[in-house]
């Protein structure tokens, strides 16, 4: 049987659903029999694949960065997987959308800096007006809340998508989990 | 408490004969019989108000859902209270208040103890399909020991009717219209220097999201105790 193509993303979030994803510890041998992760954080190759199996999403759309890769991604990605609150409702990154994007970068750069008062112009990606959840830029197949979704959640929902099942995660895990 | 010359009706709820005293409501009865109908606005203790839908039913010979804790029972009425379309609908509800505020769980006083969080699980709400308004709203931390956040107000009025029906203050009232609507204190002015208000915390108990706070909690300290509400509300009806 080959194996199951598995990427992972790391959007507007804080890193904290990859660092779950990792405490599945002893629990990652055991997948890695089943599952190759062919585009992630977590390894090596820079482009994303021309079709991967499942893509699981960490992080809001907030820039033209994400925005880009996130559509790039659900092109090439037959399950996409919203993990996490920031994908799934924008969550604390959402938080500025109350404030203009010249008030977020002045309080960022200039208010708070110690040097160099002035907002980066140049290869930083220029922020959204809005953050969005992932679902209100492309289809999401499967949500998965929680801040971040426990180890054991995410173990979960890789195996039911490993035995081709869609996961309902309704009962092991919630928003602000 | 309905008074003794209450007359007994039958009715039909999920197919099942019940018997209920007329001046009950749809919810009162089918609390009574085991049949758990979702509520948030409700609660043990205050008038009922009809404000959140989320216990809507479905009658026969009606077209429309009904709320359960605003309608009456009646004799030979047949009520169903969970269908696909009544799960879409509470669904829809849950949904239109997290897009309406601004609800961020994992921040929030109340993560954990929150009606709304539950309830979006309990109503088997995946994500918001409609989209966030993300509403520019305050928050008054001008009294000495409560702070309303106005993000997570879902405008239930809780607040508003245990200050008024209970505490005899009626600090909370509500102005504006539609997505513009809020609670205030007194003449829209900050709590901390109402007139009106006793401090006696009511409305922070009361109140089932993380809207209402005490100011020693962080994340998830906010653990509200309402249990005394329904004992207050029996003993007074008691005395009179």
């Amino acid at each position: 049987m080959s194996k199951v193509k598995v990427a992972t993303v790391w959007l507007d979030g804080c890193s904290g659903c990859h660092m779950s994803f990792l405490d599945m510890d002893e629990r990652l041998v055991e997948l890695a029999t089943k599952v190759d992760i062919v585009y992630s954080p977590l390894v090596d190759p820079k482009n994303f694949p021309d079709m991967v199996d499942v893509t699981l999403v960490e992080g809001a759309v907030s820039s033209t960065d994400d925005f880009n890769k996130i559509l790039k991604i659900r092109e090439h990605t037959k399950i996409l997987v919203s993990l996490g609150d920031c994908a799934v409702t924008s969550n604390v990154p959402c938080m500025r959308n109350v404030y203009s994007v010249e008030e977020v970068l002045d309080r960022a750069y200039v208010q708070n800096a110690a040097v160099g008062k002035k907002p980066p112009t140049k290869i930083v990606p220029k922020l959204f007006d809005k953050v969005r959840p992932v679902h209100e830029v492309v289809k999401v197949d499967v949500f998965v809340p929680g801040c971040p979704p426990s180890a054991d959640t995410i173990h979960f929902v890789l195996t039911e998508l490993i035995a081709g099942r869609i996961p309902d995660t309704n009962a092991i895990t919630r928003f602000g989990a | 408490m309905s008074p003794m010359t209450a007359q007994v009706v039958t009715l039909k709820i999920d197919g099942q004969d019940v018997s209920a005293h007329e001046n009950d409501s749809i919810l009162t009865a089918a609390r009574e019989h085991g049949v758990f109908i979702p509520t948030l606005c409700n609660l043990d203790g205050l008038t009922t108000l009809g404000a959140c839908r989320l216990c809507l039913v479905e009658m026969a010979g009606s077209p429309k859902l009904l709320p359960a804790c605003t309608t009456k029972v009646s004799e030979g009425m047949e009520v169903v209270t969970s269908s696909e379309r009544i799960a879409k609908y509470r669904r829809m509800v849950i949904e239109l208040l997290f897009a309406e505020g601004n609800h961020i769980c994992a921040v929030c006083v109340s993560n954990g103890h929150c009606e709304l969080q539950s309830m979006a699980q309990t109503v088997g709400m995946t994500h918001v399909s409609v989209p966030y308004l993300y509403p520019k709203r305050t928050v008054d931390a001008s009294h000495e020991r409560f702070t309303v956040d106005h993000n997570r107000c879902i405008l239930c009025m809780r607040c508003v009717r245990v200050c008024d029906e209970i505490e005899g203050a009626h600090t909370w009232d509500v102005m504006g219209r539609g997505t513009a609507a809020k609670v205030i204190t007194d003449m829209n002015q900050p709590w901390g220097t109402s007139d009106t208000c006793t401090s006696c915390g009511k409305c922070v108990h009361v109140c089932p999201t993380g809207s209402l706070f005490e100011k020693t909690a962080s994340v998830s300290e906010m653990l509200k105790r309402r249990h005394f509400l329904p004992y207050l509300t029996m003993m007074r009806e008691e005395v009179e």
